[in-house]
């Protein structure tokens, strides 16, 4: 179970209960979201260390408001401007990190495997914030808590993921956990830009955009990343925008309720219409707030882990009810 | 995720109140806060998990009964104000506060079923003044097992019994355990 884990690495690891927990949690603190004082004192006295290798706004911003919601201490740190530009080695950097007493890190990272690599070496718990091309879980878990909330459930559901799924360790936690919640994956996109056997994944790969939007509940667009490609994979933005471009004409083949998701930052008349991005379908501005809560809930429930060997110290006692039924609250000793 | 049902087995020893003793205990508290405060305005009554939700719906029920007026009624999941997170095995799962209405300037009457060691209430005090600046806030408790380790107190309490620390207080209420009453069992 999540609370029994020290990192989070990938939705590929953690079991549907384990999801489920996760969104489930994340329910409570948007609630606290919305409070007059949205703030609760559950990490007092933990600190938190974002380690970014690669540029990032929003996630950083969001790591960073559910510590501070959470009352975690945070310290920051970017390559740029580092020791890391120095020389210093990955495995170095953290455990200099570790030293100085941190409980948590966040680690985003350019090459695949960087969160796995600091999750065997450190005692402190790993969350990976994006590593290269391969998971982004709290994006997947947001993006499916997002789903969940609107749609009511997740098994059954359409989903139609468009653009660039090759390059798109969104689209790689996003396929993760919702084949594991039983919910039915199309992907669209230009071929250079769907992974080969991609079916193994257990999605459907559609032959063109039209077809996989075709009575969709909810379609996530991915973001091009220029960035990440080292070759082009299509001749224009131009061309892309006309043949893979989420239009409010293309959006009519999905279900009239429809949800349409990007993880952002989009690229307006690319991969997505502005009259798309700002229509009534879109729930974009609610994952941004959504992605705080869910990352609330897996600081939350990692910080409960306890390293082997270190044992739970015997506390004085709440007030002890033994629980019949299904019980809420865990017994209190 | 449901956590383990108990860690200690407890061996019931003797009931102290039946399912009429309760019920005669909600309604004398009931009095007591519309006497306390001289009638039922302005007040709100939050329940803490799990077994504080049901007895605050029947405190309620009873104000609206003897005052005509329902005071909204509130659940305080304290679980993320507890003091002890850092040294429990893992993470409690958290079900959620769900407060109707503004606490600003109300009376609140918190409730729980059992008062032992006052640090719940510490934490449910804590909550409830991130949520608001209630003008009052008063403990009702069906049964003070004393043993505190904070100075805290009930305004109301169903009865006070005397336990040694191995003993439980079981209050079980129809909504959740099926059938009502208070016994006191032993740690085996």
């Amino acid at each position: 179970m999540i609370g029994q884990r020290k990192d989070l690495l990938g939705l590929e690891d953690l079991m549907a209960e384990e999801i489920v927990s996760i969104l489930d949690t994340a329910r409570t603190f948007r609630d606290v979201l919305d409070r007059p004082i949205p703030k609760v004192p559950s990490l007092r006295g933990l600190t938190a260390a974002n380690l970014f290798f690669e540029a990032s706004t929003r996630t950083r911003l969001s790591f960073e408001l559910a510590e501070k919601r959470l009352s975690a201490d945070t310290v920051h740190f970017q390559t740029t401007g580092s020791s890391v530009s120095k020389g210093e080695t990955l495995k170095d950097t953290a455990r200099n990190i570790e030293a100085m007493g941190i409980h948590l890190v966040v680690i985003r990272h350019t090459a695949p495997g960087a969160p796995h690599y600091l999750a065997r070496n450190l005692d402190a718990g790993v969350i990976n914030a994006g590593d290269g091309t391969h998971e982004h879980p709290t994006q997947g878990l947001l993006d499916i808590y997002t789903m969940r909330e609107r749609r009511g459930r997740i098994a059954g559901l359409r989903v139609a993921i468009i653009g660039d799924v090759t390059h798109s360790r969104v689209a790689r936690s996003n396929i993760w956990g919702l084949t594991k919640l039983g919910a039915s994956v199309t992907i669209a996109g230009p071929p250079t830009m769907i992974p080969a056997e991609v079916e193994r994944f257990g999605v459907a790969v559609a032959k063109s955009v039209d077809e996989a939007i075709e009575g969709a509940d909810v379609v996530n667009i991915l973001r091009i990343q220029l960035e990440r490609q080292r070759t082009i994979l299509y001749p224009s933005l131009r061309e892309y925008a006309r043949v893979y471009g989420i239009t409010s004409e293309r959006l009519k083949r999905a279900k009239p309720d429809v949800t349409v998701m990007h993880p952002g930052p989009m690229n307006r008349g690319v991969e997505i219409a502005q009259d798309v991005a700002d229509g009534e379908h879109s729930v974009i501005l609610e994952q941004v707030t959504n992605g705080i809560a869910v990352r609330m809930a897996v600081l939350y429930l990692l910080a409960g882990h306890k390293a082997p060997g270190e044992t739970a110290a015997e506390t004085p006692a709440m007030e002890a009810k033994p629980t019949h039924g299904e019980p809420s609250l865990p017994p209190r000793r | 995720m449901p956590p383990k049902a108990s860690v200690e087995q407890v061996r019931e020893k003797a009931e102290i109140l039946d399912g009429d003793g309760l019920r005669r205990a909600v309604t004398r508290i009931a009095h007591e806060i519309i006497e306390r405060n001289g009638g039922a305005q302005d007040l709100v009554l939050v329940g803490i998990r799990r077994r504080g939700v049901p007895l605050a719906l029947r405190l309620a029920k009873k104000i609206k009964e003897f005052e005509g007026i329902d005071p909204p009624v509130g659940a305080l999941d304290i679980t993320l104000y507890r003091d002890d997170l850092q040294t429990i095995a893992h993470q409690p799962v958290v079900s959620g506060t769900d407060v109707p209405c503004r606490i600003d300037d109300k009376i609140v009457v918190l409730v729980d079923d059992v008062l032992f060691t006052g640090r719940t209430v510490r934490a449910a005090l804590d909550e409830l003044i991130d949520l608001g600046r209630p003008k009052a806030i008063q403990l009702a408790v069906i049964v003070d097992r004393g043993h505190r380790e904070i100075p805290i107190r009930a305004d109301f309490v169903g009865k006070n019994v005397p336990t040694s620390r191995r003993e439980v207080i079981m209050v079980n209420v129809e909504e959740i355990d099926g059938h009502d009453g208070v016994s006191i069992g032993e740690m085996l």
